[in-house]
Formats: C-alpha cells, structure tokens, sequence
C-alpha cells in the first residue's frame, strides 16, 4: 500500500510551504504524488528517492577527461587533501541542503582555514549590508497574514519565483484581522516590468528601472513633510501617484514590504534596502510597517543562522586566520574571490556556481582544483574534478530549514535515499575526520 | 627622518595582506627584524622578508621612519593600515585597504589603489595619483562612523560609494565618480572635479559635496535654494547653485534652525 504522509515542508523556494501531502511507494523508495505544491515545487518530490537517474557514486576526473565511478572514501580522501594543500580554498552554496549541513561545513572550514560562502553572495547578501547598516524592521509571515491589510511587492514576482506566497501568506488567506482575504487588502506593485504580480495590484507603479532609490526618497519625503518639494515626475512615476500611494501605505493598520533581486540587484543593490528599511522606519511614525526579504531557496536564511551564531557574520566569511574571522562583501564574497583569482580551491555545494557565476570567475576557478557536492548534475558538476552525490534535504533527508521570515521549520525524510549516498553533513563530517587523520599523519 | 625600502620580490602566489608595513610597526627596528614581521598569504603565515627586499633601518618612532616600497604591489592589500605617523610612498599600484582605518602621518601611492581605500580614516593624508576604486573613504559594513578626519586627494577617477557615513575630514577627486557618493553622510566635505551619474548626498543629514561637473540625475530630496560663492579647494573660489537635503532624511537643528546637507553645482 502506498503510504500518504502529511504536513511535510517543500524543499524549493523561500516560502517553504509545510501543509504538502506526499504519497510514497510501497518500498518507500520513490514518490508517486505529491498535494498542495505548486509546478516548480512538484519536481523536487519527484528526483528524490532510489531510481535509475540517480548518481549513485562519486565520479573523478581523469588525466584523459573523462569521468569514472570512485568509492566514497576516494573521494573523502580527495576532498580532504584538496583543502589542507589550499593557502585560501573557498567552499561556497548551502542554498538547497539543511543546517547541519551548515554547521558541518563550518567545521570543515575553520579547520581549513578558507573562505564560507552562501548563494546569498549573489543574492540577498546586499539585504545583509543594508539590515548591518540600518536595522531589520521585520516581521513574520505569520503577522503578514493575520495582520497586514496593504501589501507591497517591490522588485519582487512572487507569481513566478514563490508561486504559492500569496495564497499561503500575503494577499488571499483569510486571516484573524484580515478576515476578508483579498477584499481587505490593498496591493502595491512596484517593478519596471509589468508581471503577473502586478496584474493582482491595486497599483501598480512601472518605475524606472534602476531609479529606485529616487522613489524611495521621494515617499520618505512625504513622510517627513517635504510632500510639495517633490518633483514633478521621479523615477517615471508621477507626482500626484506618489502622494496618492504614500497615503494609502500611511492609512494601512499594518504594512508590509516584500522586496526581491530587482531591488537588491539593480544600481545601488544594498542603498536600495537601505532606504527601503529607512522608508519602513518613517512610515512607523505613522502605522505599523514593516519589510521583508524574499529569500530564494528554502533555506538560504539557515547558513545566515547558523553561520551568525557560530562565527558572527551570516556570509562572505574569511576564516583563513584561524584565530578570527574577517567578512567584507567586495573582497570576501565568492564572486569577488573569484574575479581577482583570490583562491586556490573550490567547492561547490548544493548549488550551481557553473551556471551562476560570470563566465571569467568560472574560468579562474577552472585553474584551481573544483569539488561539486550535489545531488544532481549540473555545469558545475561537469566541469568538476570531483562531484559528489549526496541525499535530497526535504526529500530523502531531513534536518532545520529557517523560512524567509527566519522562522525554523525541522523538514523530513520522504523516502530512502539510494544506498551508501550520504548526507551533506555526513559527507564533510567524514571529510573533517579524514582532515585530522592526515594532519596528525604530517601531511602538510 | 630615517628610510626603508621594500621592493617586492612578486614570490606571492595569491594576495598578500602586508598589515605590517606601517611606520608604526617598522619604528624602532633594524631591516633584519622588519624581515622578521609577520604577514599573510592565505592561510599562510609569513614573514616580510620573504616577500620583499628590505633595505635600511626604521627611525626612532613612528614619525621618523618614511617606508618606500618598490616592486609590483597590485596584489598586495593593507599597506599602511591603521597608521598614525610618519610615511609611506608605494611607487606602483597598490591593492584594498591601503590606508585604511589611518590616523596620521602621509600615504602616497604612485598608481591606481583598489576598493576600501582610505575607508574609516581618522586623520592623515592619502593621495593617490591614479584612480581609486569603490568604498573610498567609506564606513566598514555596518559602522555608522564613516571617515572621521583627515584628507584623501584621489587625482584620477574614483568608483561607487565615497564617503559613505562621511562625518569629517575631507575628500578631493579630480576625475570622476559614479553612483552614491556621501550617502548617510553626518558631515565632511566631498569635491568631486569631473562627474557624477547619480545618488549624489542620498539620506544624507549633513555635510557638503561640491561637483564641478555634471550630475547626471539629482535625487529628488534636494531643492535648489541660492547661488553662492565658495571655495571648495584652496585657491579656487567659484560659483555654484546651492541645494539642501535630504529632504527625506531626518535633520537637526541648531539655534532653532535645521541643519540641512549640502551640494553645491559649479555654475
Ligand atoms: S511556493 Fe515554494 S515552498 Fe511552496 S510549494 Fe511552491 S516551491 Fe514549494
């Protein structure tokens, strides 16, 4: 009998819905359906589990190119001597494993004496430089949707990118404030494309794009009685829709922003949040307002977590002293190391940095020895001297998943990974161990 | 005034992080014990001597003793960091934080100088004959105290972000400056001689910035109130239009009056 299991955590994007029904086979090796997700969650549930697809050992670059199988000890072994050989080594990714698998590579890394990095480098890390700069006026999803009667969307498709956001949390459900759904909210969108969010606003702002920072003045203006000073269009938003939006989010019981990539990735990236978490402020003088990052993967906030709690800095960490830590995004964050051939290993974990690094980053990387852990191939997996398989968190592994609002959520294992394939942690737990043995041995 | 000279011997494989090559560590010490000091490649400890050649002794104290240093120091970070006298003179590029967190004494540097440059200073003077890149002058990640003092001449171009928290001291840059110059600036004065794209004094409370050039777009928390005549760089007294803002930051007042920031446009 195929057996149903109830209230698991999605492991795709930063909403992290918790109410998916997964039905599992008999031999609880293979997921056969999956409730209450949505299309780009679906996929996940269904490369988990023991199939053919699957890679199943480690693969080693040979001297002639090609890939071959190698035992996971090799490939401990392999790891383990890549690091300790490395002046500056960098292990970068985390977006798609648990926060054991954090803490393990913390370990990893401080014993190395490398650098730490998270997706967040290329991705809400300028978030983290503006909440260090002014604060984080936050919330949970939780107050969004028992609470907050105006919604706004800045730089952010969730439509796309987070499909059941808006459902679960944001405009539709019926919350103990907000008992009307839809009806008792207001929707702001604010990006230069018109996207499918932006068809369920109630205004929708096209501003220009990369002048964003220009809008956020001129609403703060209004805030601090400067309303008629305003010129005549900003940001191609006129005048007279400025002070009309700037009354509704004064008016609201309880505001909140949620911003994305098109905020901290355009001009100005970190001063965008910045004058966003300022604008937050002002409007608290008059409601309660609050903002909040739309995290991409389901636990990019975890390393942030976890790494924090650890070592003080969420990312770009630089541990190569040993005795302390250094963090400075623009010199520490995995691009930048990259660009300016800074380092001289890398592996890449639970990400793709192949496909998501500027092609000369790839190619200094290229010069040095390249590790992939990752359940999947992908470019970076193909052009590895080593690529590691290892378990699916939320899928045929379980561990803590901390949501976009920083709330930690302990996922479960669906169905059985294939055998021998280890988890993140068990994998740098043995590469830790392999990396005592071999100093006590004198390696280097 | 005594002179030690470093020439790089370019053994480095990855960037070297010379935070040793300050007045202030060299006082007092013979070229063999410079030799002895520490720095680092990557996780790897070093000792100066190994990177560079040393030649001569450093002076009494930090005051006495001028560093010159010779060779290619494009991968070489933290020259003259956190120094409070005396002097430096890097004949050839020089990597970030050069300058960084300095107190006094005079830094030089013949070529262009990376990010962070100059970031938190407190006092001194940095020049740069090339052009500097982003974070000149600026505040580290989450300080609300910028630069504090002293005065930082760039005479080529310089990147994103100077004087970010800026609330004394002065910077001088010749040539250009891109976006967000003086942001959450708290005082201090900025002259940039060449352009501006844009985010020129965004959330900033006090503090002026003269650009010679264009801006290529004003944030909209600035209003133009008078022409005045001022001096931004000795010697050169000239007219500019006058703005305060940001209107859409906070402000404070002083005998009754709100003390706005400033830019001020050449006319
Ligand atoms: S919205 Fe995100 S977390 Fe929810 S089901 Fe879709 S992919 Fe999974």
């Amino acid at each position: 009998m195929p057996k149903v299991i109830k209230n698991v955590g999605c492991p795709y994007c930063g909403a992290c819905c918790d109410d998916v029904e997964v039905t599992v086979s008999d031999d609880g090796k293979r997921v056969l359906e999956v409730k209450n997700v949505c299309a780009i969650g679906t996929q996940i549930f269904m490369h988990g589990g023991d199939h053919d697809g699957r890679i199943k050992l480690p693969r080693m670059r040979q001297p002639d190119g090609t890939m071959k199988d190698v035992s996971f000890k090799e490939a401990i072994d392999f790891t383990a001597k890549t690091l300790l050989k490395a002046k500056k080594p960098l292990m970068y990714g985390f977006g798609s494993t648990n926060c054991e698998g954090h803490a393990a590579a913390a370990r990893v890394m401080e014993r190395a004496g490398g650098c730490l990095d998270n997706c967040a480098s290329i991705c809400h890390g300028s978030s983290f430089l503006a909440i260090f700069d002014n604060g984080y006026p936050s919330c949970t999803l939780g107050e969004v949707k028992n609470r907050a009667d105006v919604i706004v969307y800045w730089g952010s498709n969730p439509a796309h990118a987070h499909p059941r956001h808006m459902s679960r949390y944001a405009i539709f459900p019926r919350g103990f404030f907000t008992g009307k759904g839809h009806k008792s909210r207001t929707v702001i969108v604010i990006d230069p494309r018109f996207t499918d969010t932006g068809r369920v606003a109630d205004y929708y702002l096209q501003v220009r794009q990369g002048h964003d920072y220009e809008l956020f003045d001129a609403f703060r203006m209004v805030c601090h009685g400067h309303a008629d000073d305003i010129p005549d269009v900003v940001a191609n938003i006129p005048k007279e829709t400025i002070l009309e939006v700037a009354e509704v989010m004064k008016n609201a019981r309880f505001c909140n922003f949620f911003y994305g990539m098109g905020l901290c990735h355009s001009d100005g990236r970190n001063h965008n949040i910045d004058i966003a978490i300022s604008l937050t402020r002002d409007l608290n003088e008059f409601t309660k307002c609050t903002i909040m990052a739309m995290r991409g993967h389901y636990n990019i906030t975890g390393p942030g977590a976890v790494w924090s709690w650890q070592f003080g800095f969420p990312y770009c960490l630089d541990l190569t002293k040993k005795t302390m830590v250094h963090m400075n995004p623009g010199e520490t964050s995995s691009v930048d190391l990259a660009m300016r051939d800074e380092i001289d290993a890398f592996i890449n974990i639970g990400t793709d940095a192949g496909a998501h690094f500027p092609i000369p980053a790839v190619q200094h990387l290229k010069k040095h020895p390249f590790i992939t852990i990752d359940p999947s191939r992908n470019m970076a997996s193909e052009i590895s001297d080593l690529h590691v398989p290892v378990k699916i968190c939320g899928v045929d592994d379980g561990g803590i998943v901390y949501r976009m609002d920083n709330v930690p959520i302990q996922y479960r294992k669906v169905v059985d990974a294939p055998a021998g394939v280890p988890s993140d942690e068990e994998f740098l737990d043995a590469v830790y161990e392999r990396m005592v043995e071999l100093e006590g041995e004198g390696f280097i | 005034m005594s002179t030690v000279t470093l020439t790089a011997k370019g053994t480095h494989e990855l960037y070297l992080e010379a935070y040793n090559v300050t007045p202030d560590a060299f006082a007092g010490k013979t070229a063999d014990e410079i030799a002895a000091l520490e720095c680092h490649e990557g996780n790897r400890k070093g000792k100066l001597g190994e990177y560079f050649d040393i030649d001569g002794n450093g002076g009494d104290t930090a005051a006495d003793t001028q560093i010159i240093v010779k060779g290619d120091c494009k991968k070489i970070k933290r020259i003259g960091q956190q120094m409070t006298a005396g002097e430096i003179i890097v004949e050839s590029d020089c990597d970030m934080y050069t300058a960084g967190w300095m107190k006094g004494g005079k830094v030089t540097v013949k070529g262009n100088v990376d990010s962070f440059c100059g970031i938190g200073m407190a006092g001194g003077e940095f020049i740069v004959e090339g052009n500097a890149q982003n974070y000149l002058g600026s505040a580290y990640r989450g300080d609300w105290r910028g630069m504090t003092g002293g005065l930082i001449h760039v005479k080529g171009n310089a990147g994103n972000d100077v004087a970010t928290f800026m609330r004394g001291g002065k910077i001088i840059i010749d040539g250009d400056a891109f976006l967000h110059v003086c942001t959450h600036g708290e005082g201090g004065t900025v002259v940039i001689k060449g352009n501006v794209e844009s985010r020129v004094g965004g959330q900033m409370v006090k503090g002026d910035i003269y650009v010679y050039g264009q801006i290529k777009y004003m944030m909209p928390g600035f209003k133009y109130v008078d022409d005045v005549e001022a001096e931004a760089v000795e010697g050169e007294k000239l007219t500019f239009a006058h703005y305060i803002g940001d209107l859409g930051e906070r402000h404070s007042k002083r005998k009754g009056e709100i003390i706005y920031g400033n830019i001020y446009l050449k006319k």
